[in-house]
């Protein structure tokens, strides 16, 4: 009984979701036909995830806006398992599989194939093999998850999901971390599964594979829907979805400045690493790059093209394993094989994940910001508290960071403020060059404008900064000269000035 | 009624009192319900031999907790040291100096052991720990053959069962052990009184005059007391004053040094300090190797106190050291604790122990008692951190 009277399999209506007032979807309609591949493509942080997440029934009725219809009914999902039972199975970017267990007690986790609580092993063997038959992998139900590799992996969550009985699959950058092979073959799956009556929403950045599957096209940004388009009669244009994902006019959300590049600073030759956990898997290859006094260069890519596995690797070895290439600064090749020869060169990474990696959220914002350079407050080995209390107090005046005091935690600190003690630790070691990693990540519109003017203070200051960002317009915002990143590789350099988001989008894609 | 800022305060820092004050009301509980036996001369300065080698070990283990990490091997390598003590001075006739000087290597060199495996090899301390509890255990039983081997010379005796010499001869009380408390009563005043005057300085949340006034008087007051209580006996002890100096430098070390700043952020964040520059493989290493020597002298303090050295020595004292760390305040999780909260913990731990054995509660009801006092002090913890 259909009560919308339309035809769509689903259909999301003016979806809307905040996370304590920041805006993550602002108005989204979808609506995906039984039996299409439905692909949806928007910039980092367009609203994609969240999306699903909505559907999916991750963030449960009534904490968005819209409705939600499946199969012509209203759906208010409570949990992921709601919309489970009705036929929605979301494949996330990180696969949900558990290493140590077979192939098929993966396939019927939380769905065993069980009577009276004890599993039926001969059934489930049989459903296994039926199920890898039908994603056409070719692997015995009894092999450990760990044992095969990423592009199996997830042919399992597709098998797993159609376990599941799945009416709408949804997959997430499924092939980010496949091989074309992989790849290919997972694409093909897709059609098959259509061919049968699934319908599938398809995220992804890869424009090419969209073209090759995709039905209709939904384009997100800025947490709307800007557009859907139909691809059965004509395939529209690359240009015209770059263009539709990218859209915005730049506005004044940069501080002014007038770059004036000096000598080079830092140089990286020939840099190659090895995956730390895939043995014989160049992650990083052979990358050149340079950044001079005074300039500010950034690295572009989509996610899961190395950037921050090459910062890392450079400073201290913190990524990798067999790590070769020679890194310069001021024409001198520089020992980097430890966080503290790197910190002695003059390095400092600020890292993107400032919770886990950057921060003792307990401590102090004083003890946080001198944990880098002891030395600097202390005498023999004995810190003096005023003299730390003092730095970090001059510290939180020059960068305006908003607290009760320098004893303050900094856990308590809004995520904005976290990222000026981060930087406030950085800049306490007087390095030559740094190294942003996401530096805006989480932050809101006003904070990031005061964090992007102390990057261009400390770069007429003379310092060099190497900025790794996913916001495509942060980089042409920000930068003098840009990297760009894909699978490992730096595949291309550009200067800024006069590039657009969509020459950097179709540099990175490959489209052109 | 308090005023709000007072109480505000207090409330802050619940724990910080709660724990001096929990150590206090169980002294007065069972100060009352032994009749007055408990803070007797004698058994006061009972309470301080029994526990001294707790403490000592506490202090080792409040820096591998506060690393993140846990050694359980600490009773084993006791009783190892001390059979290795009573075969080098009673079996081989060493003197003691020399023996005592390779007992304490060989604790550094079983915690460098231990603490390589957690620190470079990345295996969970736990098992690395547990795997040496065993081992040292069973190397204590083969150094003594099953036998208890005994008794140590006299000079080594000195270490536990002597007393702070006094020089006027014949008066009453034991007048350098009663110059000496009191003197550092009043050095702790001082200190305590700088470390307020600098705390105004950096802007903290200073304690209020009253209280701090009102809590320096008891401090001081009780500790007086306790010097006046043990002078009348047999004056203070040697081991007391060797834990006394030993707090002190680990108060220090842990608040004021940078080594003792880097184990903390290690604790509170490993990866971030390491990508801060931290070695946080050699340090990992370094609290381990502390460890094995404190737990080494523990074992010389004990052999020394029963004056023989038994196969059963050092069995269980780990688990009174990590009660009294955990007790005091340290997390499981690594990066929070003081050592006068470990050093409080072991106390609370002590007194319950010598009151109940005074009292005496069966040995069977003791451990139910002091089971249910760790985990309400761990309890009381995680309530109090999830409600500020």
């Amino acid at each position: 009984m259909r009560e919308n009277g339309s035809t769509a399999l689903l259909e999301m209506r003016a979806i809307g979701k905040q996370f304590h007032g920041v805006v993550a979807l602002r108005h989204v309609d979808l609506a995906v036909q039984p039996g299409e591949i439905h692909a949806i493509v928007g910039e980092n942080g367009a609203g994609k995830s969240t999306l699903m997440k909505v559907l999916s029934g991750v963030y449960p009725h009534p904490e968005y806006d819209g409705e939600i219809w499946f199969d012509g009914q209203l759906q208010r999902f409570a949990g992921i398992r709601q919309s489970e039972a009705l036929g929605i199975v979301i494949i996330h970017q990180e696969l949900a599989l558990i290493p140590l267990l077979s192939i098929a007690e993966n396939l019927f986790l939380g769905h065993e194939q069980a009577r009276h609580g004890i599993i039926d092993s001969s059934r489930t063997y049989t459903r296994a093999v039926e199920l890898l038959r039908q994603v056409g992998l070719d692997e015995s139900p009894h092999t450990l998850v760990d044992d095969i590799g990423v592009g199996k992996q997830q042919l399992v969550e597709i098998a797993k999901a159609l376990a599941k009985d799945v009416k709408l699959l949804i997959l997430d950058e499924p092939t980010a971390s496949l091989n074309e092979d992989d790849s290919k073959a997972l694409l093909a799956l897709l059609k098959r599964l259509r061919a049968s009556g699934v319908a599938c929403v398809l995220i992804s950045h890869k424009l090419n594979e969209i073209a090759e599957v995709a039905d209709t096209i939904t384009v997100l940004r800025d947490g709307s829907s800007i557009a859907t388009m139909d691809c059965r009669a004509a395939p529209p244009a690359e240009a015209a979805i770059v263009r539709a994902m990218v859209g915005r006019e730049m506005t004044d959300r940069y501080p002014k400045r007038t770059p004036n590049p000096g000598d080079v600073l830092f140089e990286l030759r020939d840099w190659w690493v090895e995956h730390p956990l895939h043995v014989g898997r160049e992650a990083i290859k052979g990358a050149n790059l340079n950044v001079r006094r005074g300039e500010i260069v950034g690295i572009a890519g989509l996610m899961g093209a190395g950037r921050t596995e090459l910062a890392m690797s450079v400073f201290g070895r913190s990524w990798g394993r067999r790590i070769r290439g020679s890194a310069w600064m001021d024409g001198r090749q520089v020992d980097v094989s430890t966080v503290r020869r790197a910190i002695q060169a003059g390095m400092a990474y600020v890292t993107e994940d400032r919770k886990a990696l950057g921060l003792v959220l307990h401590d102090s914002i004083a003890r946080n910001t001198s944990l880098c350079r002891l030395e600097g407050i202390s005498r023999l080995g004995l810190i003096d508290d005023v003299k730390e209390a003092q730095v970090a107090d001059d510290f939180r005046r020059r960068m305006a960071t908003r607290c009760s005091g320098v004893q303050q935690q900094v856990g308590q600190l809004s995520g904005g403020n976290q990222q000026k003690v981060v930087l406030a630790k950085w800049l306490f070691t007087e390095p030559d060059l740094l190294i942003l990693d996401e530096p805006t990540r989480g932050i809101d519109v006003g904070a990031k404008f005061e964090i992007y003017s102390l990057i261009a203070s400390l770069a007429a200051e003379g310092k060099g900064i190497l900025m790794i960002s996913s916001e495509l317009p942060e980089l042409l915002g920000m930068c003098d000269r840009l990297y760009l990143m894909n699978e490992g590789e730096l595949v291309g350099e550009m200067p800024a000035a006069g590039a657009t988001q969509e020459t950097v989008m179709h540099a990175l894609l490959g489209t052109h | 009624m308090l005023p709000s800022s007072l109480r505000h305060f207090l409330f802050s820092h619940l724990r910080d009192y709660g724990m001096l004050l929990t150590l206090v009301a169980i002294m007065g509980f069972f100060q009352v319900v032994t009749d007055g036996t408990l803070l007797q001369p004698l058994n006061l300065t009972n309470l301080f031999l029994q526990n001294s080698y707790i403490v000592v070990m506490a202090l080792g283990m409040l820096l591998v907790i506060v690393a993140g990490h846990i050694d359980l091997s600490v009773g084993s390598v006791c009783g190892f040291v001390g059979a290795l003590a009573a075969v080098l001075m009673v079996e081989m006739q060493w003197p003691v100096l020399p023996a005592l000087a390779v007992c304490l290597v060989a604790g550094a060199l079983i915690g460098g052991l231990q603490g390589w495996f957690v620190a470079y090899l990345k295996i969970p301390s736990f098992i690395v720990t547990l795997a040496g509890m065993l081992v040292f255990k069973g190397l204590a039983l083969a150094l003594l053959g099953g036998q208890s081997v005994g008794p140590f010379p006299e000079s080594f005796q000195i270490l536990s069962s002597g007393f702070l010499p006094d020089l006027p001869a014949g008066d009453e009380r034991h007048l350098t052990s009663l110059a000496i408390g009191f003197a550092l009563i009043a050095v702790l005043a001082v200190r305590e009184i700088a470390a307020r005057r600098k705390a105004a300085a950096l802007g903290s949340a200073a304690e209020p005059v009253v209280l701090f006034g009102l809590r320096l008087l008891a401090q001081s007051g009780a500790l007086g007391a306790l010097v006046w209580l043990m002078a009348s006996y047999k004056g203070l002890p040697n081991v007391l004053l060797l834990m006394t100096a030993l707090i002190g430098v680990y108060a220090f070390l842990t608040q004021r040094t940078t080594l003792g700043r880097r184990v903390y952020a290690l604790g509170g964040n490993e990866r971030a300090a390491r990508l801060s520059g931290i070695p946080t493989e050699r340090l990992t290493l370094l609290c381990f190797v502390n460890m094995g020597v404190l737990a080494a002298l523990a074992g010389l303090v004990f052999a020394a106190r029963l004056n023989t050295a038994t196969p059963k020595a050092g069995l269980g004292f780990e688990l009174d050291v990590i009660a009294a760390c955990f007790i005091g305040g340290a997390s499981a999780s690594g990066g929070v604790g003081k050592v006068i909260g470990a050093v409080i913990g072991a106390f609370i731990m002590g007194v319950m122990n010598n009151g109940m054995s005074i009292l005496g509660i069966g040995i069977e009801w003791q451990q139910v008692i002091k089971g249910v006092v760790l985990l309400a002090a761990v309890v009381f913890d995680v309530y109090n951190r999830r409600k500020g």
